[in-house]
């Protein structure tokens, strides 16, 4: 249950919607005890707010037609 | 074509190819992309004076085609044609050894400053290689989720597919998307 693949699943799944208190609890244990999955989620993280920004990029200063 | 629209004629066909991959994510028959991307390519023309030039003209034309794209996904939606299966086309067994560990080949490298990626020449060049290389409907999962910013409840809802299987394709393309993006600068650059 809190093995390296799961843990991943956490960190992608808290990208998409907020973990549930116990989810959380077994995410943060993981990482404290795993390099590995922290530098994944760090990771995953950053890619994410990367595309964030390329797209949000254009709809701040411009309008597209739709 | 306005004559205002001329400086950008050869960023248009520049960006042609790229703007059709783009949207074969979503689109399978290779006629109708190209149809929504000539179309987006009309409506940035015909548009091209409420461009006000602060963001860069690419992604600019892709929020356009973006647009599009949503809105043939949501009539695909009404018409009931869903055309994403629960699939496994992506294996994650390389990934893990039976204890559900990293594997130590596939465990995450030490990334130099994650946050400034973009700043890489490659990055986004790398990324979208990455991400043309996933199988079709993991990567157009995560486009819709990433790139398109739908949250899960509404791609669900579009690809009539559960949240639970939502989640899990996206957690197979991350997982996938960063090893590639990984594997792309280490054979480009070596290690970093």
């Amino acid at each position: 249950m809190n093995a390296c693949k799961k843990a991943s699943f956490l960190m992608s799944k808290q990208l998409d919607t907020p973990l549930s208190v116990f989810e959380k609890a077994l995410l943060t244990l993981h990482m404290a005890m795993c390099n590995n999955c922290k530098r994944c989620n760090h990771q995953m993280r950053s890619i994410h707010s990367l595309c964030q920004k390329r797209h949000t990029e254009s709809f701040d200063n411009d309008n597209p037609p739709t | 074509m306005p004559a205002s629209a001329l400086p950008y004629a050869s960023q248009f066909e520049a960006l042609r190819p790229k703007l059709i991959a783009f949207a074969l994510l979503q689109v399978s028959d290779r006629g109708h992309a190209e149809d929504l991307v000539q179309d987006s390519m009309v409506a940035a023309i015909e548009s091209i004076s409420s461009y006000s030039g602060a963001s860069q003209f690419d992604t600019w034309v892709y929020s356009i085609l973006r647009h599009k794209l949503i809105d043939y996904i949501r009539r695909l939606k009404r018409e009931k044609q869903h055309f994403v299966t629960d699939d496994h086309e992506i294996s994650m067994d390389s990934m893990f050894d039976a204890r559900d560990h990293w594997n130590q080949d596939a465990a995450p490298s030490h990334w130099k400053n994650p946050e400034d990626l973009h700043l890489r020449s490659n990055f986004w060049e790398t990324f979208d290689f990455c991400l043309l290389h996933l199988p079709s409907n993991t990567a157009r999962v995560f486009a819709l989720r990433e790139l398109m910013d739908l949250d899960t409840a509404e791609i669900c809802d579009c690809l009539d597919i559960s949240e639970q299987n939502c989640w899990t394709i996206l957690h197979r393309a991350r997982l996938k998307l960063r090893s590639c993006i990984e594997k792309g600068w280490f054979l480009k650059e070596g290690a970093t």
